[in-house]
């Protein structure tokens, strides 16, 4: 395999891990301030997928804009949805379990997710959909003799974009401090006058989001969507997230995108038919060689 | 009588009770039903084994289906290969699932809660991929292995939805019989002192790891087994058959029965028979299954019939158990 051939998989990689980064922030942000594998963040994903192909396709929104605002303007409404139904799902079944022991949660989330999916399949079908191909910049370029489909960029490009906003808005914000206030004592924190269930919302909202703006790009990306790519995803972004150490938000980015790059590669040099078990084997090994995750040690910057 | 014997006796009647119960379904069911409760008794065996993982030592272990499966593909194997028959086969299929438990498990017995839930999920993930890749060329690959034996006890071939339904729950009888008087012994207690305070136990003096990795071998053995008589039931294995969705499964009847045996055996029925009530809606129903979870996990988050708390008074000599009882009046 050539040199230009490993660059071309590890653009792909990097691609593919920015969109595992951005799924994987809504589970290390939920687990930050919760403690909860939220279990239904893989669907909302979809769901985000689904609202995006609804917009493009179902409300003509291709037809009335360009296209490249027509996709922004896609995501962008794609993941305001998906926050609110983030924030729904909290309220719904997360909030009352908050007492409750850990496990109950666990099996709620578990629940919440069977009935997103089945959602999804009982107003779409079940079958796959494909977004429209005249949509889809088709471009290729050739970036230092690299061929590179334009679309690998954009994503790239968006969700490193993403990325950036959310560390500026955790790290610079009041709300942001808040939110890591919370993920460190909620007793403390509601002590220093901060709405915990607000920001509990809040960080659902955030995550809910990015997941469903993920969902947009794996359309834009892959061209199909279908009602069960949640879980493998969502399975995909829950290791990204403790590879680089659960709870940690630059953890989770860089989890994801070393992820994308380590199946990118290990499909394309060691066998494509592995390549769902590689990203497990790496999950394994690394919670026997260091559970805490490869940011891990940053407690004091939990979050 | 004491009150002691009352409560022995509540126990043996309901335990009696329900095997008359079971033993006495099938002459109201027809044959798509008998079929439902063959499938509801392979999973009331695979959740009674996972109830000593999750339920009795409180691992949280989402995995249970790869030991179905190595159970389920070890039987079909031998069968297929070397004509061994399939009920001599059913130790041999739980000492198989039993020692591929004792090789992942041992790594990953010290991991915390979440962490372990998801290490067990991506066991689940590469059992069933290793599966589709045709590992070791026995596997067959997507396709799976067909043409598995009926199995032969006594000299009767089994093949009719009625005799695999007493077939599977005597199984299931053994079963609860073996893990009742398991979770009363001291290994049970054991493991239940872990599931509440696994510092505390290692205080006193519970070698608390590799308790859990024995309760973990005890689960796949049993978990085996059933694997065996799934294979036995289908006559063809996939890898389709064996996903992570059936972990879930398995793992929801656990926590929503609330870890009793009985529980456990009304919430399989539950979880797996009534869905069948509502094929007609054969859409929603798993939406509706989903929403149940979330619903019941709201409202009564321990479970529909959690184990009665350990009475301890017949632990004590005779002496004490009579001062124990004056104190208690």
């Amino acid at each position: 395999m050539t040199m230009n051939e490993f660059f071309q998989q590890l653009l792909n990689g990097l691609a593919v891990g920015g969109i595992y980064a951005l799924v994987a922030l809504g589970y290390t942000m939920v687990y930050g301030v919760l403690k909860l594998i939220n279990f239904a963040h893989g669907d909302l994903f979809t769901m985000g997928a689904y609202f995006g192909f609804t917009l493009l396709v179902g409300c003509g929104l291709a037809g009335v804009l360009p296209p490249w605002m027509s996709i922004i303007a896609a995501m962008a409404v794609a993941m305001f949805l998906v926050a609110i139904l983030g924030v729904i799902l909290e309220r719904a079944a997360y909030r009352p379990l908050r007492k409750a022991n850990r496990l109950a949660a666990v099996v709620s989330a578990l629940g919440a997710s069977i009935m997103l999916q089945n959602a999804i399949m009982l107003i779409y079908g079940a079958k796959f959909y494909v977004y429209p191909e005249e949509l889809r910049p088709s471009l290729v370029l050739d970036i230092f003799g690299v061929q590179t489909p334009i679309m690998r960029v954009i994503v790239i490009g968006v969700s490193t974009l993403l990325m950036v906003i959310l560390y500026l808005f955790i790290h610079k914000t009041r709300m942001g401090t808040a939110i890591r206030a919370v993920a460190i004592d909620q007793g403390a924190s509601r002590l220093m006058g901060i709405n915990v269930d607000r920001v509990i919302s809040l960080v659902f909202f955030l995550g809910a989001g990015l997941g469903g703006v993920a969902g947009v790009m794996v359309g834009m990306y892959y061209g199909q969507i279908d009602f069960t790519m949640g879980w493998n995803y969502g399975l995909k972004a829950f290791t990204a997230a403790i590879l680089g150490g659960i709870g940690n938000i630059p953890g989770a980015m860089l989890g994801g995108l070393l992820l994308g790059v380590i199946e990118a590669l290990g499909s394309a040099y060691l066998s494509m038919a592995w390549k769902d078990a590689i990203a497990f084997l790496v999950l394994i090994l690394i919670l026997i060689i260091r559970p805490t995750g490869l940011l891990g040690e940053r407690v004091a910057d939990k979050l | 009588m004491s009150r002691q014997n009352i409560f022995s006796l509540i126990y043996a009647q309901r335990g009696i009770l329900l095997t008359f119960v079971i033993a006495a379904l099938p002459l109201f069911l027809d044959r798509y039903w008998t079929d439902v409760f063959v499938s509801v008794g392979m999973y009331a065996m695979l959740a009674l084994s996972l109830n000593v993982i999750l339920g009795q030592a409180g691992i949280f272990h989402m995995g249970h289906a790869a030991f179905y499966a190595v159970g389920a593909y070890v039987t079909a194997i031998l069968n297929t290969q070397m004509g061994i028959p399939v009920l001599w086969l059913i130790p041999v299929a739980g000492a198989a699932a039993a020692l591929f438990a004792l090789v992942v498990a041992r790594p990953i017995i010290h991991l915390r809660g979440d962490y372990l839930l998801i290490v067990t999920i991506g066991i689940v993930e590469i059992v069933r991929i290793a599966l589709i890749n045709d590992i070791f060329g026995l596997t067959g690959g997507a396709n799976g292995i067909f043409g598995i034996s009926r199995p032969v006890l006594f000299g009767y071939r089994i093949k009719t939805a009625l005799q695999f339904y007493y077939l599977v729950w005597g199984m299931v009888g053994l079963t609860v019989l073996c893990f009742w008087w398991l979770s009363h012994s001291r290994f049970g207690r054991a493991l239940n002192c872990i599931k509440e305070d696994d510092v505390a136990a290692e205080g006193c003096g519970i070698n608390v790891a590799s308790l859990k990795l024995a309760a973990f071998v005890i689960g796949a053995f049993w978990a085996g087994m059933a694997g065996n008589l799934f294979a036995a039931k289908m006559t063809i294995i996939s890898p389709g058959s064996f996903t992570f969705w059936e972990s879930v499964i398995v793992f929801a009847v656990v926590i929503l029965s609330g870890g009793s045996h009985t529980g456990v055996l009304l919430g399989t029925v539950l979880i797996v028979a009534l869905p069948e009530l509502f094929r007609d809606f054969a859409d929603a129903r798993m939406l509706v299954f989903g929403l149940a979870m979330m619903i019941m996990m709201v409202v009564r988050p321990q479970g529909l019939i959690p184990p009665m708390p350990r009475r301890y008074a017949h632990y004590l000599p005779k002496r004490r158990q009579a001062s124990a009882k004056g104190d208690a009046a």
